[in-house]
């Protein structure tokens, strides 16, 4: 499904951020994409939808090559991944169902379909009751909560999580991990990018180790070890 | 598509709605912007009608030999009369001018006495001139100095009337290139100060509008609403600034036509009342508008 390809990033002048990187995610899989701060985590991500262009090497999804992607064909690529960010990048405008129903909209799902998922979605992350608030009133647990629920509403195929649990208590960081074990469960592949060692060795996934932008270590059912 | 159009104007109005000091700081720039430009509009009234109404005093006087005949002098009067630059020819004969002059100074006693005195008529028969457009005088006079009936006319007052006239084309000019040159730059200044605070205001969308990159909006989808929002924005303004003038003018009109007898603004501003609406929502939604975009336009470019 997903097919890293010698990815190498160097950042001008000499700063490498990945180094020939070479892995495939399959359907359905759970990933934790682990390493220290700096070890190319985030950038990885960020080639995948698109941010970030390699310095060489490609990106294969759904049979497509990400890193020559034009810009009329990227904001499609990124309805099929739904991310996850650590600082959430929730839209402070609007309030909770509307972030949950944003992308829907941008996708141009009917009302009626919008009106029955956003409550039914919101019930998944536990924020029924919080659907007419702004983001600036809730937790950080709940804010990231509402990320999810935006992540997953528009039913991608893969979801992203940038070190999702990196601002949150150990209470949220257990709730976090819950719904995106749930939602691997309903089928989606989730990618999750983390330095959380409690996180990454209660999961029991594929663990792939990232260290100074190589791969080290690729294991199924891994534990974090650096 | 319409669904897509209908959710983008749902984002721009709510964008309005709860931005509520934002939105208000841009209604309020944008109304001064747009009484500035109306004001200059409605400015154009009294500069028209003091120009108007010193030109509709301006003719030129033409006066004949004492030995010309009534029928030479018709006949010049009906020469002139066909003349394209004319608007009105009045021949005034010996005896008109004399009673006009009676009528005038009956009060004047020791005048009256005079002319009494004298024993004859020392009035000249005369041609007043109306031209269409004051810039022809000259040009009349030319055709009767370069006539046949020349030697008919004893002098004409247009050389004495030149130089006020003159001032009174170059004031004209002067005030209609001042209008120009001030729209202008007064145009680039509002343009300036109006982007500017609309700029201001979108620097909170800089990360929204990253966001929303992110999750997969395409670039319609991100502009559109921001374009409404500076729609409504500018319409508020206009209509803002519509009120103030129309309120303003309601109340100071009286006072206006007391300081310059016959002009009506009130009058002038409800005649006109579609084309200054026309005028400012054009300048507040274009302004609004295109501040906004160019603003939003490197946030889509990073």
């Amino acid at each position: 499904m997903i097919k890293f390809q010698n990815l190498t990033k160097v950042y001008p002048p000499k700063c490498v951020a990945l180094d020939n990187v070479s892995f495939c995610i399959k359907p359905n899989e759970f990933v934790c994409v682990v390493g220290r701060s700096g070890a190319g985590k985030t950038t990885l991500l960020k080639m995948l939808i698109a941010v970030e262009k390699p310095s060489s090497g490609r990106i294969i999804f759904g049979g497509k090559d990400v890193s020559s992607i034009s810009s009329k064909d990227l904001p499609l690529l990124r309805r099929e991944i739904g991310v996850v960010f650590q600082d959430y990048k929730l839209l402070q405008n609007k309030t909770v169902a509307e972030n949950v129903a944003y992308v829907m909209e941008i996708m141009g799902k009917g009302e009626d379909e919008i009106r029955r998922s956003v409550p039914s979605i919101l019930g998944i992350v536990g924020l029924e009751d919080k659907a007419n608030n702004f983001p600036v009133q809730l937790s950080g647990g709940e804010q990231q909560r509402v990320a999810i629920a935006r992540a997953i509403a528009h039913r991608p195929k893969v979801i992203l999580a940038d070190e999702p649990t990196g601002n949150l208590d150990p209470y949220n960081t257990k709730e976090i991990v819950r719904l995106l074990k749930k939602i691997h469960e309903l089928g989606t592949t989730v990618i999750l990018a983390t330095h959380d060692k409690e996180v990454v060795n209660c999961l029991d996934e594929r663990v792939v180790t990232l260290e100074e932008g190589k791969v080290i270590r690729d294991e199924e059912k891994g534990r974090f070890i650096i | 598509m319409l669904t897509s159009f209908k959710r983008i104007i749902i984002f721009g109005w709510k964008n309005f709605k709860r931005n509520p000091g934002s939105s208000s700081a841009a209604v309020f720039i944008l109304v001064i912007v747009i009484s500035m430009i109306t004001g200059l509009y409605l400015l154009q009234r009294p500069v028209e009608y003091l120009v108007d109404t010193i030109e509709e005093k301006v003719d030129v006087s033409l006066y004949f030999k004492e030995d010309s005949t009534e029928s030479e002098m018709l006949t010049l009067t009906e020469e002139v009369e066909k003349m394209p630059e004319v608007e009105d020819v009045t021949y005034v004969s010996k005896d008109d001018a004399l009673s006009v002059f009676k009528e005038r100074h009956e009060q004047d006693h020791l005048l009256m006495e005079s002319l009494e005195e004298l024993g004859i008529n020392p009035f000249l028969a005369s041609l007043s001139i109306k031209a269409i457009n004051p810039e022809k005088y000259k040009d009349i006079i030319e055709f009767v100095e370069a006539s046949e009936y020349n030697s008919l006319v004893e002098k004409v007052d247009y050389y004495k009337k030149e130089p006020i006239l003159e001032r009174l084309f170059s004031i004209n000019d002067k005030v209609n290139r001042f209008g120009i040159g001030f729209s202008v730059i007064l145009g680039i200044v509002a343009f300036l100060v109006a982007f500017n605070q609309i700029q201001i205001s979108l620097k909170n969308a800089k990360e929204e509008i990253s966001t929303m990159r992110l999750v997969g909006a395409s670039n319609w989808f991100i502009k559109g609403p921001f374009i409404v929002q500076g729609v409504a924005i500018g319409t508020a303004a206009a209509l803002i600034s519509l009120f103030l003038f129309f309120g303003g003018l309601s109340i100071f009109n009286s006072q206006i036509e007391a300081s310059i007898p016959g002009l009506d603004m009130l009058g002038f501003f409800s005649d006109h009342f579609l084309l200054i609406l026309l005028i400012q929502l054009a300048t507040g939604i274009g302004v609004g508008v295109s501040a906004s975009l160019i603003a939003i336009r490197k946030y889509l470019k990073a």
